[in-house]
């Protein structure tokens, strides 16, 4: 299962592609958001939260395709469905792989991103704790989402059509715990239903995942 | 250890094109599949290794025998071929030397799998059955592609599988030097294509 995962990384740091895209996406989110708003930077403090945590969400979703797709053109995943490696381990291994390419990256970014969009001070400590404990649940969703789609033509459409209902409880408790963060207010509530989302999509998803990519292998 | 098939019917594309199948393939024997296009080749072979149920019937083979190769290597292009090699190697924590001189890639180790030509990249794909060391070989046209030095290697490999009690299913169109048992399945064709119990697997 190590193997998958150094697998990944190593084709990830190669081709380029998701990992730097959805940092780009992120860096531009963050980056054109102040302009097209105009210079409120009280307006940008209050929205930096939702702002930051969105285009967390969308970047981790530009590159869900990727998951398992390239994997199914080329073979590897039959392969892989068949060899010691179990399913479920195979789709923990790549959620972890794409958390490695885009949350963790994210998350390190995210606090120079803020100072873009005037984020206060004690709101930093908020973001990073809030996106390291939220990302790995938009990994484990999107791979579920995307194991769910891997046999199909195009199915990017409906892979965000399927993920992004999912995504909403992970955004509304992630911006809401920075917000609450930023104004001083206990945030420990909304980090808690951040990491029980995390936790419980790490618990379960593989193994519906699993089960989703054998009947789409059929 | 043997691999047998009792009463055994396949489906695709939510239509039957394998039933009545029995077989019983001993250690040290391969068997070649023959038949059309679209006579079922690959689905035999796809339900075998587990890819897919089998509509009906039995399928015995000890647990964690089988090792599947199908049209694609499942060859990543942006690894070296020896990263190709090392990540199999991984998966069944094998060593890959001795699969890479067998296969003659020693002298391409370093070549970016990309830069392979088709015939070396169905080398590297076969490669993988000697890492596995698994006993059962479910191969797919495991000679497309190949030049006649390299259709050699293939059977040199296989021969010396079958040697040391392993077997083999081979769907194939050309001869692969084991003429051991062949299985036409043209007459294993359901003359009614549909399912007994409908269509109903584009829902599930």
């Amino acid at each position: 299962m190590i193997a998958v995962l150094t697998r990944d990384l190593k084709l990830a740091i190669r081709s380029g592609g998701g990992f730097g895209l959805g940092l780009a996406f992120f860096l531009l989110i963050a980056v054109l958001t102040p302009l097209a708003v105009g210079a409120q930077s009280d307006l940008h403090a209050r929205m930096a939260p939702g702002i930051l945590w969105l285009g967390a969400l969308l970047s981790c979703l530009l590159s869900l395709d990727r998951i398992f797709a390239l994997d199914y053109e080329d073979g590897s995943l039959e392969l892989l469905a068949t060899s010691p490696v179990p399913m479920e381990g195979l789709v923990a291994m790549k959620s972890l792989a794409h958390w490695i390419v885009t949350g963790l990256p994210l998350t390190l970014l995210a606090p120079v991103l803020g100072i873009i969009l005037a984020l206060p001070a004690e709101g930093y400590f908020w973001l990073v704790v809030s996106l390291a404990l939220g990302t790995p649940a938009l990994s484990l969703i999107g791979a579920f989402g995307a194991a769910l789609t891997v046999g199909l033509k195009r199915g990017g459409l409906l892979l965000s059509l399927l993920v992004l209902p999912l995504y909403v409880p992970t955004l509304i408790f992630g911006a809401e715990a920075v917000r609450a963060g930023t104004s001083g207010q206990p945030a420990t509530t909304a980090l808690m239903f951040l990491a029980a989302i995390s936790a419980g999509s790490a618990a379960l998803l593989p193994f519906a995942s699993a089960y989703a990519l054998r009947i789409n292998l059929r | 250890m043997e691999l047998s098939v009792t009463d055994l019917a396949c489906q695709r594309g939510g239509a039957l094109v394998l039933q009545n199948l029995n077989f019983v393939i001993p250690s040290g024997r391969a068997l070649i599949l023959r038949g059309r296009n679209g006579a079922g080749k690959t689905t035999l072979l796809r339900t075998l290794a587990g890819l897919q149920p089998p509509s009906c019937g039995h399928i015995k083979v000890p647990p964690d025998s089988i090792i599947y190769s199908s049209h694609s290597d499942g060859v990543k292009d942006m690894l070296t071929v020896a990263e190709n090699l090392m990540f199999w190697g991984n998966v069944f924590q094998k060593p890959y030397a001795n699969a890479a001189r067998q296969m003659n890639l020693d002298g391409l180790l370093s070549r970016p799998a990309h830069s392979l030509s088709a015939g070396q990249k169905r080398r590297l794909g076969l490669a993988r059955l000697c890492i596995s060391d698994r006993p059962i070989w479910l191969l797919d046209e495991p000679t497309i592609s190949l030049d006649a030095a390299s259709v050699a290697l293939f059977e040199i490999m296989l021969r010396l599988h079958l040697q040391n009690g392993g077997m083999a299913i081979i769907a194939t169109h050309v001869d692969c030097g084991v003429d051991d048992m062949i299985l036409d399945l043209g007459p294993f064709r359901p003359v009614k294509q549909l399912l007994p119990d409908g269509f109903d697997e584009a829902f599930l």
